[in-house]
Formats: structure tokens, sequence, C-alpha cells
């Protein structure tokens, strides 16, 4: 059979590289990349397509800029997309969660090939989990959120995920839109070859007149957004083991939380 | 009359947003409702009733079997409807946080999901969670009409319960998912119930091998601490999730928290960040944890741990 897969890729500014200076986060110069879930997503489309023995892999991205999109969507190419969708529009900048759903939805629908259409479950800087199942009411689509394992299955796909008391087992006809776990999978490594390949993949990019769409106004308003404050006391021990840990108990017992 | 309208499949969390939500009722002259879904809806129905739901929305069609969000998304919606409400809270539990957004969508509404603060301000919800994986706290107001906020369990503390009116509304019978539950089975590994510990021991990749982790338990003996971990052991399945604290787990507020060959990466960090007291043991004196320490050890958690344990029994 041939099972045609959209994974919808967000790139996020690397969080291991965002630095707080006086509470603002600092988001010049930092690189964007293809989300850590995302690469599950796309791990786990291979995976499927490989079980199902053919069929198309897109990676579907929305970007309100330029952003350097063209060079970081490679990543999901050389990991092994076939293509990419991009859907670039000015008019995206400051878009929250209904506003990427609308475009993602929109696009799906104008791809049209697509049996399965994989998410992560959140994204690294924002983790909102809304976009997937917007995304799937916008569709009209079942959805299957914290995918861990992910199987074709008679009629469509099995997944187990593993919730607040249990772990369950869904089955879903297609097309369905699921979102995965990091557990998922161990997203596969890229190599320099499959990188150089990805240069040569089919790019489409669409505005979102092309979809038919117009301005997506926001939903929320962001009053503040800074680093917690903390106030710690930030006390180091030297010497050796044994001096180290007598300071360090007998400063614990002094405050309280260590007792006889 | 408008109405907040509240809805979560745990009852425990339901009464929660209820107990806050009674409040914000009063003050901004809203009603108060609640939804049942599912078995048990009855019986759960009069506990959100004792606890301050004014009319309550209620359906155990076999449909709710399984709690498909997408079905319960359709049923929320309509309770919604029917009772105007302008403010919809539900738990972000895992099954909560994947139905809050498909309930926005359904009502053309904003949504802040994750919330661990919500606050009434000049007649405003305004709406705390993480952002940049951890590294601020976004305070964001919903500018739709309807606003939808699924809100962490525990945020809100229930008082003295107030009884509302109570009425039960039937919903109709509504259209099965396509999604259906083929097995269901408990999780492995024991409950632990994190958020209610007094001192939590957390262990991290600076353990080389799952074999060394009863140096961490053997710590948390000796302190009466419960163990806890980053999210990569429980990847290595070297500890069960339920142990995860951080963004993908249990968000603590011990009165310490003892870090232990963790790096202090803020994706878990911020599950600990309200303890009183933070310390911790690291081989790297520039690890990220010591910046948010009060008391800190730089030094190989193999000799450590092990004196530390010595000293703590020597108490």
């Amino acid at each position: 059979m041939s099972l045609d897969i959209v994974v919808c890729v967000k790139t996020n500014p690397d969080a291991q590289m965002i630095r707080i200076k006086n509470r603002e986060p600092v988001l010049e110069a930092i690189p964007y990349k293809v989300g850590d879930l995302e690469k599950n997503a796309l791990e786990a489309a291979l995976q499927l397509r490989d079980a199902a023995g053919g069929g198309t892999i897109r990676a579907l991205t929305v970007v309100e800029g330029d952003r350097k999109i063209r060079e970081t969507i490679k990543e999901a190419l050389a990991m092994g997309a076939d293509e990419a969708v991009i859907v670039a529009d000015p008019a995206l900048a400051g878009a929250d969660q209904a506003g990427i759903a609308a475009a993602l939805a929109a696009a799906v629908a104008k791809i049209g090939a697509c049996d399965v259409l994989l998410f992560g479950e959140g994204s690294t800087d924002n983790y909102s989990g809304q976009v997937g199942a917007r995304v799937a009411e916008l569709l009209g689509w079942p959805q299957i959120g914290y995918a861990k394992k992910l199987a074709l299955a008679a009629g469509g796909i099995e997944a187990e995920r593993s919730m607040d008391e249990m772990i369950e087992t869904l089955a879903a006809p297609l097309p369905v839109a699921v979102t995965v776990v990091s557990e998922i999978n161990e997203p596969r490594p890229t190599s320099l070859m499959n990188i150089l390949k990805a240069g040569k993949k089919p790019v489409t990019e669409w505005t979102l007149a092309d979809l038919g769409l117009d301005a997506v106004g926001a939903q929320k308003r962001i009053v503040s957004n800074l680093a917690e404050e903390q106030d710690r006391k930030h006390v180091l021990f030297d010497g050796a083991v044994d001096e180290q840990v007598d300071a360090f108990v007998n400063a614990l017992v002094k405050e309280g939380v260590v007792g006889r | 009359m408008a109405d907040i309208l509240v809805y979560s499949e745990k009852t425990s969390a339901a009464v929660e947003l209820l107990a806050k939500g009674r409040e914000w009722a009063a003050e901004l002259s809203l009603g108060l409702s609640a939804a049942c879904l599912g078995a048990g809806a009855a019986e759960a129905a009069s506990a959100l009733a004792a606890h301050g739901a004014d009319r309550i929305f209620v359906s155990d069609d076999a449909a709710f079997d399984g709690l498909p969000a997408d079905t319960v998304a359709a049923a929320l919606a309509a309770a919604a409807a029917e009772a105007g409400a302008t403010v919809v809270l539900i738990a972000s539990t895992r099954r909560g946080k994947e139905l809050a957004g498909r309930v926005a969508q359904k009502l053309g509404a904003g949504c802040v999901s994750d919330v661990n603060a919500l606050t009434l301000e000049n007649g405003e919800l305004v709406a705390d969670r993480y952002a940049y994986g951890g590294a601020t706290v976004a305070r964001e107001v919903v500018t739709t009409v309807v606003k939808v906020f699924a809100v962490m369990p525990k945020t809100f503390a229930v008082g003295h319960p107030v009884a509302g009116a109570g009425a039960v509304v039937p919903l109709p019978a509504p259209a099965a998912s396509a999604v259906k539950v083929v097995d269901r089975r408990a999780k492995e590994g024991e409950a632990v119930d994190l958020t209610a510990a007094p001192r939590i021991v957390g262990v991290g990749r600076g353990f080389a091998a799952r074999d060394d982790l009863h140096l961490g338990m053997e710590l948390a003996d000796a302190l009466h601490a419960e163990l806890a971990c980053t999210k990569s052991l429980a990847d290595f399945e070297w500890l069960p999730e339920s142990r995860i604290v951080g963004l993908s787990g249990a968000k603590t507020k011990p009165d310490l928290y003892l870090a232990v060959g963790v790096s202090g990466q803020i994706q878990h960090t911020v599950g600990v960040s309200s303890a009183r007291l933070i310390a911790a043991v690291n081989t790297d004196k520039e690890a990220p944890i010591f910046a948010l320490a009060d008391y800190g050890i730089v030094g190989d958690l193999y000799a450590v741990v092990p004196a530390l344990v010595a000293k703590l029994q020597s108490l």
C-alpha cells in the first residue's frame, strides 16, 4: 500500500542557546532549528512509510518571514522527507496557535495527498500543544495525541499512548492527525550525503493568498514575558569531600530542612 | 446570563477549578457551570454541585467511552454554547490539554494551555505559563469573546466548598468518534506524588549507569525524601515517567530539592524553581544548576554521595 504523510514542522530558536539578560530572553543571533519532537514525528513518518511500502512524505512549515527557512527545512529533507512545503507570509507575524493552525489546515487541504498528519506533541519553545488539535478540528479529522508507538493496522493506524493514569492503545481510520512524544523513537542522524541530496529535493512555497486565507489575527495579548526572579544564596563549599559534606549538611540543618 | 464553564475528567481537578470559578463568577457576575461526561457522570455531577456548580451538563452516553478528544470537544462546545460561556476552564491533564485546543477551535476562542497561575486583574483574566522551554514566564490575556484556559492541576486550592444550585442539564447524544480504544492497561511502576513531597532528591545524567542509582536512592532514604529524575533518565527507562520533574513531568514545591548529577537545563528546573531551598552536587562548577542553588558542592557524586549519606545518618 502507499501511505502519504505530512509532517508539520516548526522551526524554533535553539532553546539551549537562549540567554537571559535583565530577565529578558535574548533572541538575537539565536539559530533556528527543526524542533526535537518534530524530528521524532519525521522519524515516525519514515518508519510508517517503510512499513506501508511506499508513499510520499512532505514536511510542512509555516513561517512569517524568511528566517533562512529554506536552510532550516533542509534538516527535514536530509532526514528523509521527500518534499518540503513552506507557507511564508509576513501577515503571519504575530499569529498565534489559531492562525498557524488555519494556515497548516489550508495547506494540508491544498496538498491533498495526506493519510496521516503528524505533529510533535508540542513545540520546543512554546509547548502549547494546541496546534495539532486545532488542525484536526479544522480538517474534521479524528486526532490521537501523545503517541509513543505507531503502527499500521487494518484500515488505519494503531497508536499506544501514555495518559495520566493508564496506557491506552487506540485505533483510528485514515486520514488521522497524530501527535507524538519523544519516547516514540530515536530520530536518525543525517549524513553529509543526505544533506547534499536534500538541496535537490522539491520545495514548494505558498503565501496565505495561495491558500485563500486573509491575514490571520492574534487571539491573545502578551502582557509580559520575563524570566522568573530567583533569589538564591549561591553558597558553594570548598575543600576536601568530608569538609564540603560537613559544611553542606550543617547549612541544611540550620535551614531547618534536615533534622535529627 | 453568561457563564464560566468548568470541565475535567478528574473530579478532583474539576473541584479545584470550581473553587476559583466561584470567586470569579461572583466578581464578574457570571454563572458557574460544569460538564460531566462518560461513565459515572451522574455521581461526578453531584460532587460538582456540592462544590459550587449551578448548572451541570451531564451525559453518560457510550460515545464518551475512552473520552475521545473529538467527541468530548463537541459536547463541551455544545455545553458552552448552551450556557453562553465566556470562560472555559479545563484541567491541563494530558487529556485536558489535548482537548483544549479542539474546544477552542470549535468556539473560535483563544486558548492558553499549561496555565500555572490565573489571576483576575482589573476585570481581566491573566494566565501565566512557561515559554521558551521554561526560560521565561509569559503572562497572556485572551482577547476573543470566549476564552479557554487549560489550567495545571493543583493551581488552585480547594477551601470550604460552597454548594451551587446543581441543576442537571442532559446533553444530547453525540456522534461517536472514529477513534476506538483497543486496549487499556495500568501503568507500570508505582504511583508517586512528587507534588506533595516535602523533600526531593533529583538524579540526572551525572549517573553513569542505571546500577549506580542506588546511591541516589540511599541519599533519598537518608533525607526521608522522594526520588525524582530528569527526563533523560526516564527516556533511558532507568526510572519510571512518574518520577520526572520538569516541563514534561511534575511541577513541585518541596522545602528542599537536592539535585545530584543534574546539569540544570531549564526544562528540568522549571519543575523545582518554586522549591524553598535548592541544593546541588555536580562536578561542573559552571553547570546551570548552581545558578539556581542556595547551597552546592562541586565534586564527584560518586565520592560525595556516600559521604553525605554517612553524615546524614550520623545526625
